[in-house]
């Protein structure tokens, strides 16, 4: 869909629109706005955010063993337990539990592992028909497109276009783009996608090792819809979504949806303990990359997220540029850590599309230091030799000109020289400064030069 | 106590008032400041873009010109936070150490170790406050709006002690400006934008002077002022503290 | 070697020394006036609560207030006169799907954010609370706790084979971040707040 991989190059395309941009950004705005009501709510957040955070670490610093206990557990409770090394190998499991029961329907709800694994993709190829049950999903499912937030799945959609699609999609009337009407038209389409399906996949938001059960939120309904209706149940989640007690859950759902969204809770925290009698349910655990990301000591943290969202929200890059503009299935600060894991190369550009302004380490429940990771990628990614030669090259002169005290005053008086007696050199259409800003006026002389005249 | 005046290398070039009135102001409350002529740079720019370890460099520089001060002042949020996490020398790592250590943003240097308590300045003006991120968030120059914590700001206090000054309400209070280093430039369309907003901010609030503790920031602002035609100008927070 | 084997393997290979577990209990410390902020919390995610005494009380609320005819359902011995009791868990989920109204009730309610809690033979089959067009659930005053916390406190380590918080009706926000109420679950939520 687009032929570009680069999220400045995107990004620019996206600023095409001013309008577009400015309801986009003033949009997540207000949900950020919203989670600062919410949070602001509870006097103790800080320390929920603390605790949250040690939780999380203490997990990732045993999660051999939990994973074990869970797994240990789950079977106990009669769930059949799946490993994947990776996303192919997750695809594969879940077609061949859907060959087994003849099963060529499923319906899913949202699922942002699956999204990362491509599992939609694979499974029409191999003659599945999977239908989105979120409404937002089901919006970006009939656009062919990628959700573009991992929450708010079709934020970057506006209620005419989402109209004209469940229009030639649904038969909706053309032109009808009220919300009340539209959901209400996927209700009713989606409702007999829940009766006539006898598989449904979810995700899970948190797995618990103490018990083998696990925890799926939504709004809408969705998920449960589908897995109480269907035969097979299938929930696929990360190495990373464990906790360790049941209880801990009261620390996490309390973060979760009032980060997200700034609502207390989502509608329906389901726990699922037991396949219902005669059914069975599947837990598929999937690496993907997670456990090299374990290792590494500067960006091991990034694997406490719940994926809330609420770096997307504050992010004011996030917010002016659009998921899509991240080209991976997870976007905004958190994506831009998880992804150079993944493929270093491809998602290089990542860590440079943000201005470090710290937004999101500050909003993030479980403390990741989001931007702290993204200088250190930046780091990483120099080391690894992903940047453009030209780059290279003048950093390489910075540091010469900036390590010489006399290099640096000549360096400088020739460049104020240069913006006083021939600014169009400067003033042009190959500096990118210029496009939308002046350059500033270039003084009569440097603070040095002034302190040698008034001081000394 | 002898102070080492670090002035950011575009202040230096660009904006030498602001540096200026940073010496002025300085000397007025008693403080003996030098500034030493051979400092450049901090390695910012060449850090945040991934090269770090070019940035030996100007450590090595750094260190060489202030190590000797009680003090180091400098006015820039951004510069000083850059170097108390990533100053060091390989030889000595005490040595960067303890010079992070006497390292201070100008405003935070007035309201905690000088403990101004009042200033002669006058600015009959409405002025909007930029909160710029690196300062705020990573110095704790002020509170931000993410955490659920008591509001504070070391320069909304030293603007508040400034005569007839009216200081403006934000509808963001600390949304960055799209400066951000080399951000400016690769993400030319994100970042003017960013700015572009920034400034309709103040604008809209009406705004006659953006002032903030980083140059940078304002620099950035000043270049869309500027293509705007606006009649706003911008303003290092030390020369309205230092005016009369 | 398994892909088990292989995941285990990296994750013991790479996981960092232990950190140590924090404790949580010291979070049950509320203090809060709980039926009120239960019912302000439930009216502002879009659930209304009804005060009342007995299931006399509740029955007389729905002889006035819900749609008639439709189809009601109910788990609650006190109200098998003026709907279908589901006593247990043999219903078939799938025959539950015109059910207008599902009347249930439940161990405990979160003041919070107006959540309230079932288990699985609470509500007999799991499909039961999402798939009616309306839901209504009777919470005795002194089963509301304070917080998140308190819940599992409450919780514990009872089993149950599914269970869920349900915190007023289904909505989305999905369309332009306009809050539409009743999206796949249940369109309205009523607590029937009892005080003994």
């Amino acid at each position: 869909m687009q032929n570009t991989t680069n999220h400045a190059e995107l990004a620019e395309v996206f600023n095409n629109d001013e309008a577009r941009v400015d309801w986009h950004d003033e949009t997540l705005w207000w949900i950020r706005s919203k989670r600062d009501v919410a949070v602001n709510k509870i006097s103790n957040w800080e320390v929920l955010r603390e605790t949250a955070s040690q939780i999380k670490n203490n997990v990732l610093s045993n999660l051999n063993n939990y994973l074990q206990q869970f797994e240990g557990n789950a079977i106990a409770n009669g769930i059949i337990i799946h490993w994947a090394a990776d996303a192919k190998e997750h695809n594969q499991i879940v077609l061949s539990i859907l060959e087994k029961h003849s099963i060529h329907q499923m319906v899913k709800s949202k699922s942002m592992l699956t999204e990362e694994c491509h599992l939609n993709d694979f499974l029409e190829e191999n003659g599945i028909n999977v239908i989105d049950s979120d409404l937002g999903e089901r919006i970006v499912q009939l656009a062919k497109e990628m959700p573009s937030h991992i929450v708010l799945p079709c934020i970057h959609k506006k209620k005419e276009e989402i109209g004209e699609l469940f229009h030639q999609h649904l038969g909706t009337p053309a032109g009808n783009a009220d919300p009340q009407f539209l959901t209400e038209t996927a209700r009713q389409h989606l409702r007999d996608t829940f009766l006539t399906r006898r598989a449904a996949l979810t995700g899970i938001n948190f797995a618990i090792a103490e018990t083998g059960e696990f925890v799926v939120c939504t709004n809408e309904g969705n998920a449960d819809m589908g897995a109480h209706l269907a035969d097979v149940h299938i929930a696929s989640m990360g190495i990373e979504k464990i906790i360790p007690e049941r209880k801990h859950l009261g620390v996490f759902l309390r973060l979760l949806t009032r980060s997200a969204t700034g609502q207390p809770i989502t509608t329906y925290s389901s726990h699922f303990k037991r396949p219902n009698k005669g059914k069975e349910m599947h837990i598929i655990i999937v690496d993907n990359g997670r456990s090299i990301q374990l290792g590494r000591e500067d960006f091991r943290n990034s694997l406490k997220c719940i994926r809330c969202g609420a770096c997307m929200n504050t992010c004011p890059v996030y917010r002016r540029s659009g998921g899509h503009s991240y080209h991976n299935a997870i976007s905004g600060p958190i994506g831009s850590i998880l992804a150079p894991n993944l493929d270093m190369e491809k998602y290089a550009d990542l860590p440079f599309a943000s201005t470090l302004c710290g937004s999101c380490t500050n909003v993030c429940p479980v403390k990741i230091d989001i931007h702290q990771q993204l200088y250190k990628w930046r780091q990483v990614i120099v080391k690894n030799g992903y940047v453009p030669a030209a780059k290279k090259a003048s950093m390489q002169i910075m540091d010469w000109t900036l390590s010489s005290p006399t290099a640096y005053h000549t360096a400088g008086k020739a460049g104020r020289l240069v913006l006083k007696y021939a600014p169009f050199m400067v003033n042009n259409k190959l500096n990118p400064w210029y496009k939308h800003r002046d350059m500033p006026e270039p003084p009569k002389e440097s603070f040095g030069e002034w302190y040698k005249k008034n001081r000394k | 106590m002898k102070v080492g005046l670090f002035i950011p290398c575009y202040v230096d070039q660009f904006y030498p008032d602001a540096a200026i009135a940073c010496l002025q102001l300085l000397e007025k409350l008693g403080v003996d400041v030098v500034y030493p002529k051979n400092q450049t740079c901090c390695g910012q720019p060449m850090a945040n873009s991934g090269f770090e370890h070019l940035t030996g460099g100007c450590n090595d520089l750094f260190i060489k010109n202030f190590s000797d001060f009680d003090y180091v002042v400098g006015p820039s949020g951004s510069c000083v936070l850059h170097l108390k996490e990533h100053l060091h020398n390989h030889d000595n790592p005490e040595i960067a150490t303890t010079l992070s250590n006497k390292l201070y943003e100008f405003t935070s240097f007035l309201t905690d170790v000088l403990k101004v308590k009042s200033l002669p300045a006058r600015f009959p003006h409405k002025v909007g406050v930029h909160q710029s991120c690196h300062g705020q968030r990573g110095l704790h120059l002020s509170q931000m709006t993410e955490l659920v914590a008591p509001e504070f700001s070391k320069p909304g206090s030293l603007l508040n002690m400034v005569k007839d000054i009216e200081l403006v309400h934000l509808n963001r209070k600390d949304e960055c400006c799209g400066f951000g280093g080399t951000f400016c430039v690769a993400e030319e369309a994100v970042s003017s934008k960013m700015g572009k907003d920034r400034v309709e901010d103040h604008l809209h609030n009406g705004a006659e002077y953006i002032t903030g503790v980083d140059m940078s920031c304002l620099m950035h602002m000043e270049g869309i002022l500027h293509r705007q035609g606006s009649k706003v100008k911008v303003l290092h927070i030390a020369e309205i503290l230092n005016g009369e | 070697m398994t892909s088990r084997e292989k995941i285990l393997s990296a994750i013991k290979t790479n996981q960092p020394d232990l950190a140590t577990l924090p404790d949580v209990d010291f979070l049950l410390q509320e203090d809060v006036d709980i039926p009120e902020k239960f019912i302000a919390s439930l009216t502002a995610i879009g659930g209304q609560v009804v005060m009342v005494k007995n299931h006399s009380a509740i029955k007389a609320f729905i002889a006035e207030n819900f749609i008639h005819p439709s189809r009601k359902i109910t788990t609650v011995s006190e109200l098998e006169d003026i709907a279908e009791y589901i006593e247990d868990n043999s219903t078939v989920p799938h025959s539950l799907e015109n059910v207008d109204y599902a009347i249930i009730e439940a161990d405990l309610a979160i003041a919070e954010n107006g959540a309230i809690w079932v288990t699985e033979d609470k509500i007999r089959t799991r499909v039961l609370p999402f798939i009616t067009q309306h839901l209504a659930v009777i919470v005795k005053k002194k089963d509301v706790v304070p917080t998140m916390h308190y819940a599992y406190n409450k919780i514990a380590a009872n089993d149950y084979g599914f269970a869920t918080f349900i915190a007023g009706p289904s909505k989305t926000a999905d369309i332009e971040q306009s809050l539409v109420l009743g999206a796949h679950g249940s369109r309205s939520m009523t607590v029937f707040l009892m005080a003994q």
